[in-house]
């Protein structure tokens, strides 16, 4: 007996030491990065209006056609939560002179397009000519994004530099934006409209296939540039435009994610039907919720009304309520919470509506109403997008939150387009008003708050001349820190001294996905990290 | 009748798509929040001739239509009759095999339940239908995809695959749109199916026949159920053609790329060409619709004749 229990016992340390040296290395062997497979995902969208990167703003374009392209940089996709973390895409490395006038890029030189063609400086130039200097007839969403560039040359065929008119911390994250596909130059020479309905790229896939309205089919680059990616074999991008069928095709295994996110309804539904099948990953979001008091319209003329309307919200307990219903969640100013130029907590508190003491913000606020001769029980009218995440939820908040303060708010949904009708034409009293941006680029992020004839998307239709001159200054500051108290002295005269607009709160984004998906780290913007490079998939 | 019922579609359609306020522009440069100037928005108004005259526009697409010109999507830019081409296979598959479902099911039980009228038969035939009429179909769809999730885990195939390239494939994701508006479209049917041949049953030349000694069978399909289907078949004609463009809910439940999703997208994005050119094919579809019906008729009842 004790001989058996002898053995029984050296066998079962035998078997527990295999295990102990073996987990370890099929723990690693399952993390390492496996190839092929075919990653299916939802764009949630009808379709793209067009293939043109450089001519649309959507999603749409960005998650089905990113993976088709290079960029010169790119958001770092090991560290794509950090603003400031760039690095090279099609080219290898980059300098800035030493006044901050001039950038010079690198490329590598073993960038082909699909077509095998040689990717040079001349397509770099073309693309990025097309974008800040479209010819004739061609569109180019971002052509504002590059007022201080002065001239592109490409003075040999792996080097590309940028002239600027001024030094800026605002030329990087311009650069680096995911739309600024690069394009092949022979093509944009003979017709510039061919992209919109082809694609032509240097990325990690080529593509296969595209059914409108139906889904976008791409196959690996065997020529890809970065060695040994992509992971994949190919994907399919399949539109499916509501959240019903989205989530249904998650829990059924039609599809493995949606990269720009679910509500947190759609996530708790997805994580209680497959368990441990299902990852999540959540990031602050750089879309801001906010409030547009009309300031052509009475008594949301007088900065008493607007600092009243502001310093009614209980935005910090609103983060906790709404977040558990709607995709918004961080406290913050205007600029993307986390950034180098972005307020502190403690200096948020300081701000009109951020104190933690909520009674006696509104205690100011009904004083200041008063002061203003606004009536107990007033009545506006909130207006606000037809769409659910997160407008109308919020929305329906706000509503409660000026309550408090005795304003009587009604509720106004308009569809989209008649919606950005309203709000250009100024028929309204306040809004609901929204900004999204794609890379952190605090110093182009917050033009929309200009003067209305300076900025297309005021919808406040105010003229404050202390504030473009404020911006002037910060566009032309290339010092981090001074830029930073430049930048706190607009928002505070933003959100606080003339509450031009109110925030609400930032956008949060949950992305649950099939477990079996490696590789693809969450980033602030659903615009960012999508050339599916390095993701990969465990085998089934 | 045809073409001058056309017409007045599109004199309304262009109207009240221009009376909404908003359009495409804003749709396609703003909803995203991102940052564009009003020059991009007035290039792209310039671009796709909306800074025209409402007249001129109007003129223009009425120009086009002569030439069977359907003009191009303001969206994607492609021809209109491409978008709707592209679409049009797998509305008029799902409506055939919704029609299918519901000619199959509703003609025997709307015979049984005249033939065994107050019956348990007939009870359990009119439950039937009432429910079926009473059962929206996009909310018959959620139940059978849900179904499918919580007891197999399974969902339809998402991409259409034509029929002649992969037959199983392609039921594997049809079929279930058109059970569910197939089972509503059946109640219908059945209804009317029940009611005309209780009527033709108590007409005098079904007695006769019957006096006559001639078959029960013989009687039911060659002197009632012909009779009978008149209005039946009007039924399925009216139906047939509400499904080509009418499957707005249920082909965004079972995410299908018809023509009732095409319509829905193309009326968020203010696409009016899309919009005009998808209204002009539904109403042509209701009308070759009837002119069919009209034809069956003839078939049906010989002293229907037309000049």
């Amino acid at each position: 007996m004790l001989i058996h229990s002898h053995r029984r016992c050296a066998s079962l340390i035998i078997v527990l030491l295999a295990l102990l040296v073996t987990l370890p290395l099929s723990r690693a062997r399952a993390e390492s990065p496996v190839r092929g497979g075919e990653l299916v995902y939802i764009v949630p969208a009808s379709d793209f209006p067009s293939m043109d990167g450089h001519r649309e703003e959507t999603y749409a374009v960005i998650h089905p056609l990113a993976p088709f392209y290079s960029l010169l940089i790119k958001a770092n996709p090991e560290n794509p939560s950090d603003p400031t973390s760039f690095v090279g895409d099609a080219a290898e490395n980059w300098s800035a002179s030493h006044d901050g006038l001039t950038y010079t890029f690198k490329l590598r030189k073993n960038v082909k397009f699909h077509d095998e063609s040689p990717m040079t400086s001349k397509d770099v130039k073309a693309s990025f000519d097309e974008i800040i200097s479209p010819p004739t007839g061609v569109i180019s969403d971002r052509k504002a994004m590059f007022f201080m560039v002065k001239e592109v040359a490409a003075p040999d065929p792996s080097t590309v530099v940028f002239h600027l008119k001024f030094p800026t911390t605002a030329f990087l994250p311009a650069i680096a934006n995911p739309f600024n596909w690069i394009y092949k130059a022979d093509i944009l020479a003979k017709d510039p409209h061919w992209y919109e309905t082809h694609v032509m790229g240097t990325g990690p896939f080529r593509f296969k296939e595209y059914v409108a309205g139906s889904h976008v089919t791409g196959v690996r680059n065997p020529d890809y540039f970065m060695p040994g990616l992509p992971y994949l074999d190919g994907f399919q991008a399949l539109f499916i435009e509501k959240e019903a069928p989205e989530v249904a095709a998650i829990r059924g295994g039609r599809a493995m994610v949606n990269f720009r996110g679910f509500p947190p309804k759609a996530v708790d539904e997805l994580k209680a039907a497959l368990g441990s099948k299902l990852a999540v990953q959540e990031s602050p979001w750089n879309c801001g919720l906010y409030v547009a008091p009309n300031q052509k319209v009475k008594p949301f003329d007088d900065v008493r009304v607007r600092r009243a309307l502001t310093l009614a919200l209980d935005r910090w307990q609103g983060s906790q309520v709404l977040s558990k219903i709607a995709i918004v969640k961080t406290v913050g100013g205007i600029i993307f919470p986390g950034s180098p130029l972005a307020l502190s907590k403690p200096e948020l508190e300081k701000l009109a509506g951020y104190a933690p003491d909520i009674e006696a913000s509104r205690r100011e606020a009904r004083k200041l109403l008063q002061e203003a001769g606004v009536q107990n029980g007033f009545t506006f009218k909130l207006h606000n997008r037809n769409v659910e995440q997160p407008y109308k939820t919020v929305g329906i908040w706000l509503i409660d939150q000026w309550r408090k303060i005795g304003l009587n708010v009604e509720h106004w949904v308009e569809p989209t387009a008649p919606f950005f009708a309203t709000l250009r034409s100024g028929s309204f009293q306040v809004s609901v008003d929204f900004n999204c941006q794609a890379v952190v680029n605090p110093v182009l992020d917050v033009s929309k708050f200009l003067s209305a004839d300076k900025a297309g998307d005021n919808y406040g239709h105010y003229i404050d001349r202390a504030l473009d001159g404020l911006h002037d200054e910060i566009v032309r500051e290339p010092d981090q820190t001074k830029a930073a108290a430049l930048m706190h002295q607009f928002e505070k005269r933003v959100l606080d001294e003339q509450a031009h607009y109110l925030m609400t709160l930032w956008w949060h984004r949950i992305v649950p996905y099939n477990a079996r998906l490696h590789g693809w780290k969450i980033s602030p913007s659903h615009y960012i990290n999508q050339d599916l490079a390095s993701v990969w998939l465990t085998p089934e | 009748m045809m073409f001058p019922t056309l017409l007045g579609v599109a004199v309304l359609v262009f109207v009240l798509m221009r009376i909404l306020p908003g359009d495409i522009v804003e749709v396609r440069f703003a909803s995203e929040g991102g940052t564009v100037s009003p020059e991009v928005l007035q290039q792209e108004r310039a671009r796709l001739g909306l800074d025209q005259p409402i007249w001129r526009q109007f003129a223009d697409w009425m120009a086009g239509l002569v030439r069977l010109d359907l003009g191009r999507s303001m969206w994607t830019g492609a021809t209109v009759s491409h978008e709707i081409s592209i679409r049009a296979q797998l509305s008029l598959e799902v409506a055939i095999i919704a029609t299918i479902v519901a000619v199959t099911l509703a003609i025997p039980l709307g015979v049984i339940a005249a033939l065994r009228q107050d019956t348990w038969i007939d009870y359990l035939v009119r439950m039937i239908s009432i429910a079926g009429l009473a059962t929206p179909s996009f909310w018959f769809g959620i139940l059978i995809l849900l179904a499918f999730l919580i007891l197999f885990h399974w969902t339809p195939p998402m991409t259409y695959v034509p029929f002649w390239k992969h037959p199983w494939r392609n039921l594997e994701q049809l079929i279930w749109p058109a059970l569910a508006t197939g089972y509503r479209y059946s109640a219908v049917a059945t209804r009317m199916t029940r009611s005309s041949m209780l009527e033709v049953l108590r007409e005098d030349y079904v007695r006769t026949a019957r006096a006559k000694g001639l078959w029960q069978r013989l009687i039911l399909t060659r002197h009632a159920l012909k009779n009978a289907m008149l209005p039946v078949v009007t039924v399925i004609g009216l139906e047939f053609a509400f499904l080509i463009g009418g499957l707005v809910v249920t082909e965004q439940v079972f995410n299908l790329n018809g023509l009732g999703k095409l319509f829905v997208d193309a009326v968020t994005h203010y696409d009016y060409t899309l919009v005009q050119g998808l209204v002009l094919v539904v109403a042509a579809a209701f009308v070759l619709s009837n002119f069919f019906v009209d034809i069956v008729y003839g078939w049906l009842d010989p002293r229907i004749r037309y000049r």
